[in-house]
């Protein structure tokens, strides 16, 4: 209401003229985006991706790892801060020619490099300024060319990024659904049209991807027509369905719930029986770092304990496992059985965990943490180290660890979707572990602790147990992944145990959402799936190279953006946003006043009896 | 005759500084008693060395005749002596009635195992830590129950955290509650009535009370009997009516008359 009465009188009496921009802004925001332009050509991904087609002869990921970058400037240099009580005019004319300007000013960018490669060898300390990178700036076409376009791209994409704001929410809607839908349809190039092969469905995606990889354009164009109508049809019905769910209670959630679960568990096992290799290795390798990530979930999200050195009871797992099964382990080799192994693995990492955990758990904050981090050096240097080559063959690693033998199937590296199947039933106990304990006493603790160390002290949590018990749960998920990675890759080498592992799963947790198992599941697909683990390809191999670079800048944006992660819990994104949280909530009126009133009355009867006490 | 607490010659130290020394105090079960105080007095460092997270340099401490010196603050909970928060420290992000459960913790038993099998002992056991939380939310009238019982603990109201600590300490099923300036901050109908609330903790719950307080009407009003101390140091000991008449106490507070300075 108040919204539609203050719209035409802001518009009569303090509209803008046109050209009455805010400079310095659009110079800031214009000149980051060129020198952004400039970042990512040098690091040599518009050359390095160019061979990815997301659109067979028109667009190319190389193309596309620059074009993004004027459009989201466009869009955030005439994003509106929306503050309380302060009068914000509705986007209008002004803010399409910021982004415009601002489009303009980043074409800037690019028109510098191509006139310094022309004019310039940097070659010695830029390894990517050359020709490669001229050809591909100025589209093959020349100097001239190239710099008219950049200047023309700019000023497109800008306008475009900036005309989002105006446009009504229907039309972004189909426009963001269109754009998403077309990246992922190409992103998923693999799955996809290895799934249609196991459907038999081959001359489907023959017609809609090229040979050379990439959607065709006459495909891409039926696409987006189908994408676009997706949005209109179903407005509103998932937000519906969901508000539905939340609001069933007792049998029929349960029902509901149900139906959901063996929905998931399903397609879960079906699914893969029609995926071809590649994309098995991959949904195995998603398969571990989950489990890794659940593990690290229970330490991090919920205790609260930040355990940088988390790989080194994965490298126990891998390194008990191949001691125990491996015929080449070079001084003690029982051989036995994988499923025994296991159980000796479950028990040595509870033991780390303790060994480790008692000395760290004392301290706090930052001391822990790089106290962990040491740990997990330790651990892989000692398996590294010639002092134990005896024990665990150095650098070489154990070789020879032989394949899961069930009785039914035997579980091998060869097999990815016999690794798959073998992991998803680890992931599945290791959620239901951390889903079970989220609502127990120890849970319980475990939050407490996170939340505040001293109290939950003096409100008789032993703190030190509890701890412990965070540490050594963890552990044994990350071990059990360890072991699932020996039978594998069928050997161990100290250096798939880098510190490496323990960052990029603290970076799945933190992105995908702390202290929330549907976040962390969301994001290792997202992460060790579509950018892949730390040797692991994911869905784009292009970005193999790049991978660190953009696990970087994503922990960043998301620290910076949105800390609660993809998928916030519901407690997490309140603490996030406690002042807007608490300024709902007083908007709302709830009714302290009356409530207070209506005590002091009561309070009234009861002073006399505190008194007579 | 044996006493529920008793504070004998206690002195801690911080670094040459004497926060307390020279405390000899007892508490007998059910009463309540307060500690008064100029700011500084060592009230709160008298508090922290009952429940463990200060360290006595010297004297003891003995609850129940059993010494708690040197027990971690999660055992001094263990054996019955419950404690709030000066600066009202809840754990904010947990919701309400998470907060007066997870305090149940010294009196409940069950682990890993029972909540992964679900177990009838961890669900009967789950079910009474949810009772006794209600019960301990319900002491406090309806602001801390219904659908406020899955709110996270930060979106309260001042007053309600300071109500939803003392049931937090509730839940833990004391003997002893030692109160950290329970109604500081509070309006004078709030104050009015959780006054009341502390006098119904002894006649209805049965917990013996120590309490820190600035607000004179309250103590007045609750205590049994009440200690002063200034720089660490007893100065009196008494009713109400003995102690707010003592001379010195009134020196504490208010300084010497600038006649006698001279």
């Amino acid at each position: 209401m108040s919204a539609t009465m203050n719209a035409p009188i802001s518009g009569s009496s303090t509209a803008p003229a046109l050209f009455d921009l805010d400079w310095r802004r659009i110079g800031t925001w214009g000149g980051l985006c060129a020198l952004a332009l400039i970042l990512v050509s040098l690091i040599g991904m518009p050359v390095g991706l160019d061979r990815r087609m997301i659109i067979e002869g028109r667009l190319s990921l190389g193309y596309l790892a620059l074009l993004w970058i004027p459009l989201l400037f466009g869009y955030v240099v005439s994003k509106r801060v929306v503050l309380e009580g302060v009068e914000t005019p509705d986007p209008g004319a002004r803010d399409v020619l910021a982004g415009f300007c601002t489009g303009v000013l980043s074409g800037l960018g690019p028109v510098l490099l191509i006139l310094g490669i022309d004019n310039f060898n940097l070659r010695e300390p830029l390894v990517n300024w050359g020709p490669p990178l001229l050809e591909q700036l100025t589209f093959g076409r020349g100097t001239g060319f190239g710099i008219v376009a950049w200047f023309g791209i700019g000023a497109v994409l800008g306008l475009l990024g900036s005309a989002l704001h105006v446009l009504p929410k229907d039309v972004r809607r189909v426009i963001s659904f269109v754009i998403y839908g077309l990246l992922s349809i190409s992103v998923l190039e693999a799955v996809i049209s290895d799934l249609s092969e196991g459907f038999g469905l081959e001359s489907l995606t023959d017609d809609m991807y090229a040979r050379r990889g990439g959607l065709t354009v006459k495909s891409s164009i039926i696409l987006a027509v189908v994408i676009g109508v997706l949005p209109i049809l179903t407005k509103g019905r998932l937000k519906g369905a969901t508000n539905h769910y939340k609001e069933l209670q007792g049998e029929e959630r349960k029902r509901a719930s149900m139906m959901l679960f063996s929905g998931v568990a399903g397609l879960c096992i079906v699914l893969p029986l029609f995926l071809g290799k590649i994309v098995n290795e991959l949904l195995a390798n998603v398969g571990l770092f989950l489990l890794l990530a659940l593990g690290l979930n229970i330490v991090v999200g919920l205790a609260g304990i930040l355990d940088l050195g988390y790989v080194a009871f994965f490298a126990v797992g891998g390194y008990t496992t191949s001691v125990l099964t491996s015929a080449e382990s070079p001084f003690f080799a029982p051989e036995l059985h994988f499923g025994f192994a296991l159980i000796i693995v479950i028990i040595m990492a509870g033991l780390t965990g303790l060994v480790i955990g008692a000395p760290v758990i004392r301290m706090r904050g930052d001391y822990l943490a790089i106290v962990t981090l040491g740990f997990g050096e330790i651990i892989r240097l000692l398996f590294m180290s010639d002092w134990l080559k005896p024990y665990f063959g150095g650098a070489q690693g154990i070789t020879n660890v032989p394949p899961v033998d069930l009785g039914f199937a035997v579980v091998t590296g060869i097999d990815p979707r016999s690794v798959f199947y073998l992991v998803l039933v680890f992931c599945t106990l290791a959620i239901y572990v951390s889903w079970r304990l989220q609502g127990s006493r120890l849970g319980r603790a475990w939050m407490a602790i996170r939340e505040d160390e001293q109290v939950a002290e003096a409100m008789g949590i032993n703190t030190v147990n509890a701890k412990l018990m965070a540490f050594v749960v963890g552990a044994m998920m990350a071990a059990l992944s360890g072991a699932v990675l020996a039978a594998k890759v069928g050997s161990v080498f100290p250096n798939s145990f880098m510190i490496l592992v323990s960052i990029i799963i603290l970076v799945v947790v933190i992105v995908g959402g702390m202290g929330n198992i549907a976040g962390v599941l969301v994001g290792s697909f997202v992460l060790i799936g579509v950018l892949g683990g730390p040797r692991q390809p994911g869905l784009l191999q292009e970005f193999q190279s790049y991978k660190l670079l953009i696990y970087g800048a994503l922990l960043v944006f998301m620290m910076l953006q949105r800390p609660e992660g993809l998928v916030p819990s519901a407690r997490r994104s309140q603490e996030l946003h406690q002042e807007e949280f608490l300024q709902d909530a007083w908007l709302k009126g709830e009714d302290h006043d009356t409530e207070e009133a209506a005590a002091a009355a009561a309070a009234g009867g009861s002073e006399g009896t505190g008194e007579q006490a | 005759m044996s006493h529920l607490l008793e504070i004998r010659d206690l002195k801690v130290t911080f670094g040459g500084l004497d926060a307390l020394s020279g405390l000899n105090f007892h508490v007998d079960e059910g009463e309540i008693v307060s500690v008064i105080g100029p700011n500084g007095a060592g009230k709160t460092t008298f508090f922290n060395a009952i429940s463990g997270l200060v360290e006595a340099t010297e004297g003891d401490i003995l609850f129940e005749d059993e010494s708690v010196l040197g027990l971690e603050p999660h055992q001094v909970t263990g054996l019955g002596i419950a404690r709030t928060f000066q600066n009202v420290r809840l754990f904010p992000n947990m919701t309400i009635l998470e907060n007066v459960m997870v305090s149940q913790h010294c009196r409940t038993r069950q682990l890993v195992f029972g909540a992964l099998m679900q177990t009838r002992a961890f669900k009967r056991e789950e079910r009474e830590i949810r009772e006794r939380a209600e019960a301990a939310l319900g002491f406090f009238g309806s602001r801390l129950v219904g659908y406020r019982l899955e709110q996270a603990a930060f979106m309260l109201s001042y007053a309600n955290r300071r109500r939803l600590e003392i049931a937090r300490a509730m839940a833990t099923q004391p003997r002893l509650i030692l109160l950290d300036e329970p109604v500081a901050g509070m309006n004078p109908m709030e104050t009015a009535e959780l006054t009341g609330l502390i006098g119904r903790l002894r006649s209805e719950w049965g917990f013996t009370i120590v309490m820190i307080e600035h607000d004179m009407r309250v103590v007045r009003d609750v205590s049994d009997r009440v200690v002063v101390l200034d720089h660490g140091v007893p100065i009196a000991h008494g009713s109400y009516d003995e102690v707010s008449s003592n001379p010195e106490v009134i020196e504490a507070y208010l300084g010497r008359p600038l006649e006698s300075r001279a």
